[in-house]
């Protein structure tokens, strides 16, 4: 029997894409919709002198103009907690317009709301605010005597400070040691559809359009911010404009869509401007990371020393977890992890596609190889040297690693072992040409509550799954289509998924690269238990062939229910639903997910990835020309949306090594707010880009063995390429991007 | 005919009637004058295949087809269009059918989240036509005024040979 899971198809809502026809979320069709914009704060700190609105309630078409003293109060604001939890999942503990104090730039001050956005664009320039200025603190330099250590970081989850061992005996013992100091600009992530809310009353009732990971997030977090019954929103999320970790946590703008379409009696839009995006939906902070690495004569690591400092929200404790996986990744009794932050005049920072790993590990792997210089070790030796049998911190077991597979056959495809490992001696014209290398790791972790999918079959054998997630590009919604027609025994064009709706099954955000694993989970419980329901109802049926069988020894092929060992015995689901009068018949899979806590083991995705540049020393130029990377994500469920994934999780890597950084002005602002001016990659930066999976099976995560694959293979990019232009110049580099000025 | 149709009308600062030619159709639109052809096709006649990424011209999703020409539809005025003919993405299927380009991004997998695809679609078939997808290199250059954030380039490369080349099954090169 061929089966779907696996199998390269195309996109199921891919018709949609290509032909236009998808509606994302600023562009549902309402009778009676008006538009909303967001009057936003020009200064870091301070406060709200006189907000000045008579000209813009005044303007052709201005229906609201709300802020401070005329919004009406809501709810509460919840506490930050990630929506993988599947709860409420405020992306900062702070809600704007409460009060006249001004937190960071761009915090919304004013919500404009008039009959045509052009309108409501114009309108908003007429709002004149008057500020009452106090200092402010934006950047790492600015604050850096200010820093603290704080308990917990990560909405309370991760400790600040992490051992094991004894480093300073560790370097003590150590042969040869590294002492590097990295940093990272803050990045954003820039979707290029900008976050939307279109907000609908009807009565006491919400209905909410909103581009987000977790329909069940925006459902939760709404309900406390508005004090409202959970029962009386729906969220729909039909097409996500592509996330990246902005859309993954709730920020302020479905709410306050809701409070103004309550205040005009009208449905109401809410789309942020591309410059909102830069302080509407949190960003990846700015990093300084201190790494300290010793090894013995053989290259065996004897001690870890990963500090972090980086300014976040005065409302809370943030810091990606950039120590997390770098931790993990080698085999070293003495280890000492430290997160220090700075209370600073920005938003909370937020996920960003590998929100810690990207950066942790471009310091890990960028002081690994410089490690591996000073001891004359090739870069992919001194990794497989310290190669983690088991879990480091914990000494558990891996669910599954196929590490050294990924090494041997990333190094294959890169030949390597070919190449002169001399920095700066070979070139290609005025090129001069180098190899690198590094290692990619990510987590699997478990959502924090049952995960469900309701599958339903009609009379004529066709199906329906249900279930809330949203697709924002992932391709869930073709996975489980095919999980679905694996779990049921039918053929794919017999299959369709709803999804991206919050009256469906409750699923928690798809967040964390685990969206695939836990939703696959509920979906092939929910379609297998449907066919054990129907195969259970032939075998007790005296009018079926199947009448009497042992249910273990029914399979199910193209609809057809039949003895696996005498195919000719059987009958279609068809045949026996409409010979007892049913329409349908349906079950509900809930998959209750190993313990967040930990299940006993390590797990974990991995990867090995190989990139060339080539340095134009005369210009500073650095083109990336090609990327190679393996990885081990366990189970794939479908080949050609994977690629794509890992794909442009590698161009992400090359991105953040290269172009991606946002800058604060001097008056405490995003200074490069547009994409003009915040580089991400175009068509000619992109190299072509080789992808292979090793087979890994994978038995703990969850029943398919799906690990994951929405973001290991950003992990490790930034360091192959930083580690290749060494190899091309003999220059290292401790900054990211890597700009022309650097390497000139 | 139309007050605005006179090449001496007075069109502003209030709404006026636009008459628009979108995709063979004739639309009249009662716009101001300073709405964008973007903005215009997605609010006032509910055509959201062009999408806002930018509103600045930055980013191409906004790509359509002005007297089959691309432009950037944010920085296009509406009432500028009249008397020219608009070609959107919702245009580009004849009676149902894909057009290659269309094809070829489906099964390339030429894009991830689906938002910049309209504006890599009509850039792409433009592309062919003015006959600037010679190399790669080349359609690496034309295609760069298209960003899309899931990255998927390669495969948009890939989608562009194809019909191109009139393999993988997509037909030959549409112009």
């Amino acid at each position: 029997m061929t089966t779907a899971i696996g199998r390269p198809v195309d996109r199921v809502d891919g018709h949609a894409k290509v032909t236009g026809t998808g509606r994302y979320s600023a562009e549902i069709a309402l009778p009676g919709l008006v538009h909303a914009v967001l009057v936003t704060s020009r200064i870091p700190s301070g406060r709200v002198g006189h907000l000045d609105t008579y000209e813009a309630e005044h303007a052709a078409g201005v229906l609201a103009v709300l802020h401070h003293l005329n919004l009406p109060k809501g709810g509460s604001v919840p506490p930050l907690l990630p929506s993988l939890f599947g709860a409420a999942a405020s992306g900062q503990t702070f809600f704007p317009m409460q009060d006249e104090v001004i937190h960071y730039a761009g915090q919304p001050l004013a919500i404009v709301v008039a009959d045509t956005l052009d309108r409501a664009e114009h309108a908003a320039r007429l709002v004149h605010v008057t500020y009452e200025h106090t200092p402010a603190i934006t950047t790492i330099e600015q604050g850096r005597d200010r820093a603290y250590q704080p308990e917990k970081i990560f909405a309370g989850i991760i400790p600040g400070r992490i051992t094991r061992g004894d480093v300073a005996a560790g370097l003590a013992a150590a042969h040869q040691t590294v002492d590097l100091t990295y940093h990272c600009a803050a990045n954003h992530h820039n979707p290029i559809e900008c976050s939307a809310t279109t907000a609908v009353w009807e009565g006491d009732r919400l209905t909410l359009y909103d581009s987000t990971q977790g329909p069940n997030a925006t459902l939760h977090t709404v309900a406390e911010l508005l004090n409202i019954m959970p029962s009386h929103i729906r969220v729909v999320t039909d097409y996500v404009g592509g996330s990246f970790g902005c859309k993954a946590m709730i920020w302020p703008h479905p709410a306050l869509s809701a409070l103004a379409a309550r205040a005009v009696h009208r449905p109401v839009r809410l789309a942020l401007s591309r410059e909102q995006m830069f302080s509407g939906c949190g960003h990846r902070e700015e990093q300084e990371m201190r790494m300290t690495l010793g090894a013995d004569r053989t290259g065996r690591l004897t001690a870890i020393r990963h500090h972090k400092l980086s300014p976040t929200s005065h409302f809370d404790d943030w810091a990606e977890p950039s120590l997390s996986v770098a931790s993990q990744m080698y085999d070293c009794p003495n280890y000492e992890g430290v997160y220090r932050l700075i209370k600073a005049n920005t938003m909370t920072p937020t996920f960003t596609r590998c929100p810690g790993e990207a950066a942790g590990m471009f310091v890990m792997e960028s002081a690994l190889d410089e490690l591996a210089e000073r001891l004359d070790l090739d870069p992919l030796e001194i990794r497989l040297r310290n190669y983690a049998e088991t879990e480091p911190g914990s000494g558990n077991p891996w669910s599954s690693k196929g590490l050294r597979e990924c090494y041997r056959r990333g190094a294959e495809l890169a030949r390597w072992s070919e190449r002169d490992p001399r920095p700066g001696r070979t070139r290609d014209g005025q090129w001069l040409l180098g190899w690198g290398m590094a290692s990619s790791a990510y987590p699997v972790t478990p959502p924090g509550g049952p995960q469900r999918a309701r599958a339903r079959i009609f009379a004529d054998g066709s199906a329906v799954v249900q279930s809330s997630f949203a697709d924002f590009g992932t391709g869930s919604a073709t996975a489980m289509t095919q999980v679905a027609a694996d779990g049921l025994g039918l053929p794919l064009e017999r299959v369709r998924v709803q999804y991206g709706d919050s009256d469906l099954p409750n699923t928690a955000a798809a967040v964390g690269s685990a969206g695939a694993g836990m939703v696959s989970a509920a979906v092939h419980i929910a379609t297998t238990a449907l066919r054990d329901q129907l195969i259970a109802q032939a075998v007790a049926d005296e009018r079926s062939p199947l009448h009497g069988a042992d249910p273990r020894q029914v399979v199910v092929s193209e609809g057809r229910m039949q003895l696996r060992d005498r195919p000719g015995t059987g009958e279609t689901y068809a045949e026996l639903l409409q010979r007892a009068f049913m329409s349908d018949a349906e079950a509900l899979g809930t998959w209750n997910p190993p313990s967040m806590l930990g299940t006993g083991y390590g797990t974990m995705t991995f990867g090995a990835q190989f990139a060339q540049v080539a340095v134009d020393p005369e210009l500073g130029l650095c083109r990336v020309r090609q990327l190679i990377g393996v990885f081990d994500p366990g189970r794939v469920l479908n080949r050609k949306t994977a690629h794509s994934q890992l794909m442009g999780g590698m161009l992400w890597g090359m991105s953040h090594a290269l172009l991606e950084g946002t800058v604060m002005d001097p008056a405490g602002r995003w200074s490069n707010a547009s994409l003009g001016e915040y580089l991400v990659p175009v068509n000619a930066d992109a190299p072509d880009v080789v992808i292979e999976t090793v087979e890994t099976t994978d038995t703990v995560v969850n029943p398919l063995g799906v690990k994951g694959i929405g973001e290991v293979s950003m992990v490790g990019t930034a360091a192959a390429i930083a580690n290749a232009i060494w190899h091309a110049t003999g220059r290292r580099h401790h900054r990211l991007p890597i700009t022309i000025e650097d390497i000139l | 005919m139309v007050a605005s149709h006179l090449p001496d009308a007075v069109q502003g600062p209030g709404p006026v009637d636009v008459v628009l030619n979108v995709n063979g159709a004739t639309y009249v639109v009662r716009i101001e004058p300073r709405v964008s052809l973007l903005d215009c096709l997605r609010d006032h006649m509910n055509l959201t295949g062009a999408k806002k990424g930018c509103n600045q011209g930055a980013c191409g999703a906004c790509t359509v087809w002005v007297d089959k020409r691309r432009v950037v539809a944010c920085l296009t005025l509406a009432i500028a269009c009249e008397g020219r003919e608009i070609t959107t993405i919702e245009g580009l299927a004849e009676n149902g059918i894909l057009h290659p380009m269309q094809k070829a991004f489906l099964s390339e997998d030429a894009f991830q989240c689906g938002y910049c695809t309209p504006g890599q679609i009509m850039s792409a078939v433009a592309l062919l036509a003015e006959g600037h997808a010679g190399s790669d290199d080349e359609i690496r250059e034309w295609m760069s005024g298209n960003i899309c954030r899931c990255a998927a380039y390669p495969n948009i490369r890939t989608a562009i040979r194809d019909v191109r080349d009139g393999v993988g099954g997509v037909g030959s090169a549409a112009r």
